[in-house]
């Protein structure tokens, strides 16, 4: 069953043209690696997706329902979570608070006044979804600004799966980790599509979108240039792919070392 | 991180207990309680009833415009426009009880749409038109005083009805009126910023724009709420004051901007957004009113008292960047 089809998606910033129609589709619980070169315009395909932009000319289909007039708030609504490589964590505010922004618990002041926040149930739920997650974090009352980067990345996936999403985007999950932690992102995304949740994986490090993707997009010029089953292919199809032909075996060789 | 393993000293760990439950630098509190022990050694009037409320009536105006400069400073916003919006709110509610004839509820509801109307424009060109709110804001701090000279003819407008001068100068149980509305006026600002949706998101917005963004928040809505916001606040302490002074002064509120500023970075807002309370910048407000009442007790030329106002903003600046370099992992 195709959770999300993307067909014809065109951005451009000015006189750039990013996008030149990309198509693209993922099934329910599948994981995809989108992977292709600085600029191939795989963030700003992303940011289409959870409508951070907006797409100039295409269609996007989510779950039966056309996602391109959504504001970000809605597609969250309809299960599109997003991991962004910067994190996006609202540093000065403690856990709970970046785990539920915008979708607070809310109650009544007094019995009267609605829009007020019940912060006791957000601190439990933000505990146990960061128990489930299996990680430890020094409080939950603390600013997440002053966590080390691994913590502050626990906090960012705990709030893409607090709200049971259908699709989670991963932008580079494992570019700013310690090898252990590496190890942990990449169990997390297996157990996600064990639960039947697809995963959109981006990543440069080869390595990990072989070891845990079912298929690999590659994006090239704007465009998705190759789809390759995972089974089927190896590092230095891959490599060529991305850097579109040329020197195949010295692309391999450097990716392999790097 | 030599120093991590080690217990933080109990001052350390009540600073960051103040600062993470109350949104309140522990320093600004302090600072409120030294200063009124020095001022009440030096004048003899300080400790009385009479001079505590005496404070409170002249830190009502500055508090509300310091409630609206927290709210919009946290969101990572900036309104220079606030005393000359407090300006223009008098004079519109004065000439709309005066030059017009309306009843007083009229002319005091005046005060309020003028403020929210100068406001919601600023929102309308920070959000609309991408014009940076330093700009925007600075432009409506010309225009607003302008437009309340043109509206007053340069004059004070007097002969305000009785209902107006009461909400300025009533005292019911010996409380001024204008007290009374500003205590009101905090601790639902207090409610809404510390407990509410609106409020977190308001925090949140300034500390991140682009998470707040992500997370689902129409970001630009909530800045024309803010700055509507923060215009009917000046509207508020524009009606305030008219109704203290019983005149719609065009000159009304001339720097108030400055002190309002001053009393919400005092009480711990972040000058670049995402922390900021209610709570805090009372207590920067009344340090503003104790600083102020003590300088008019000691006799002090007011030329002074700008001085020391002025001073006290980069010297609050310093202290909190101070602070969060010190705390900061990079």
């Amino acid at each position: 069953m195709t959770l999300l089809t993307l067909s014809g998606i065109r951005k451009s910033f000015g006189a750039v043209d990013v996008l030149h129609g990309v198509d693209l589709a993922v099934e329910k619980g599948e994981v995809v690696g989108l992977v292709g070169d600085n600029g191939a315009g795989k963030s700003t395909l992303m940011k289409t997706i959870t409508g951070i932009y907006r797409a100039d000319a295409g269609s996007i289909e989510f779950d039966g329902t056309d996602v391109l007039p959504l504001d970000p708030g809605a597609r969250r609504e309809l299960g599109i979570e997003m991991i962004y490589q910067d994190l996006s964590l609202a540093k000065q505010q403690d856990v709970a608070s970046n785990i539920f922004l915008g979708r607070e618990p809310t109650r009544k002041l007094f019995g009267l006044f609605p829009g007020f926040i019940d912060k006791a149930r957000m601190d439990r739920e933000a505990a146990s979804m960061i128990a489930r997650l299996g990680a430890h974090l020094p409080s939950i009352n603390r600013s997440v600004g002053s966590f080390s980067g691994g913590q502050q990345q626990t906090v960012a996936i705990a709030r893409a799966l607090t709200f049971n999403p259908k699709l989670v985007i991963m932008d580079e999950p494992t570019a700013a980790l310690a090898v252990r932690e590496v190890q942990g992102v990449l169990d997390l995304i297996r157990r996600l599509k064990s639960e039947g949740i697809a995963v959109i994986l981006i990543s440069h490090r080869l390595n990990d979108v072989l070891a845990v993707t079912d298929r690999i997009v590659v994006l090239r010029h704007g465009r998705a240039d190759a789809n390759l089953a995972t089974a089927r292919t190896n590092m230095s199809e891959v490599v060529s792919r991305i850097v579109g032909g040329g020197d195949l075996s010295a692309a391999a060789m450097h990716e392999q070392r790097g | 991180m030599a120093h991590e393993t080690a217990q933080p000293g109990l001052w350390a760990r009540a600073q960051r207990t103040s600062v993470e439950q109350l949104h309140i630098r522990l320093e600004s509190f302090i600072v409120l309680i030294v200063l009124s022990a020095v001022m009440a050694v030096l004048s003899p009037f300080f400790l009385s009833l009479s001079n505590f409320l005496n404070i409170l009536l002249a830190t009502s105006t500055i508090g509300v415009l310091a409630i609206a400069a927290t709210y919009v400073i946290g969101s990572g916003g900036l309104d220079l426009s606030l005393g000359s919006v407090m300006g223009l709110s008098g004079v519109a509610g004065a000439y709309v009880a005066v030059n017009l004839g309306a009843p007083s509820p009229v002319g005091l509801a005046a005060c309020i749409l003028a403020g929210s109307a100068a406001g919601y424009v600023n929102g309308q060109l920070i959000t609309r038109a991408f014009v940076p709110a330093f700009i925007v804001t600075l432009g409506m701090l010309g225009l607003a005083r302008g437009l309340a000279l043109v509206i007053s003819d340069g004059r004070v407008i007097y002969g305000l009805p009785a209902l107006m001068v009461y909400v300025g100068q009533g005292r019911p149980l010996g409380i001024p009126m204008p007290v009374i509305i500003f205590v009101i006026t905090a601790i639902v600002a207090h409610c809404v910023l510390a407990y509410s949706k609106f409020g977190r998101h308001t925090m949140a917005l300034g500390d991140s724009e682009s998470a707040a963004r992500a997370a689902g928040i129409r970001v630009e809505r909530h800045r024309r709420i803010l700055y509507t916001l923060s215009g009917a606040l000046a509207g508020l302490a524009g009606m305030l004051f008219m109704a203290r002074i019983n005149s719609g002064d065009p000159t009304a509120g001339l720097n108030y901007e400055l002190t309002a500023i001053t009393a919400a970075i005092i009480g711990g807002t972040n000058l670049f957004g995402g922390r900021g309370s209610i709570l805090g910048t009372m207590i920067g407000a009344l340090i503003m009113g104790v600083l102020q009442n003590g300088l008019n007790l000691l006799a002090v030329q007011s030329y002074y008292q700008q001085m020391a106002i002025g001073a006290v903003l980069i010297l609050a600046v310093f202290i909190d960047q101070y602070q969060v370099r010190k705390e900061s992992r990079v």
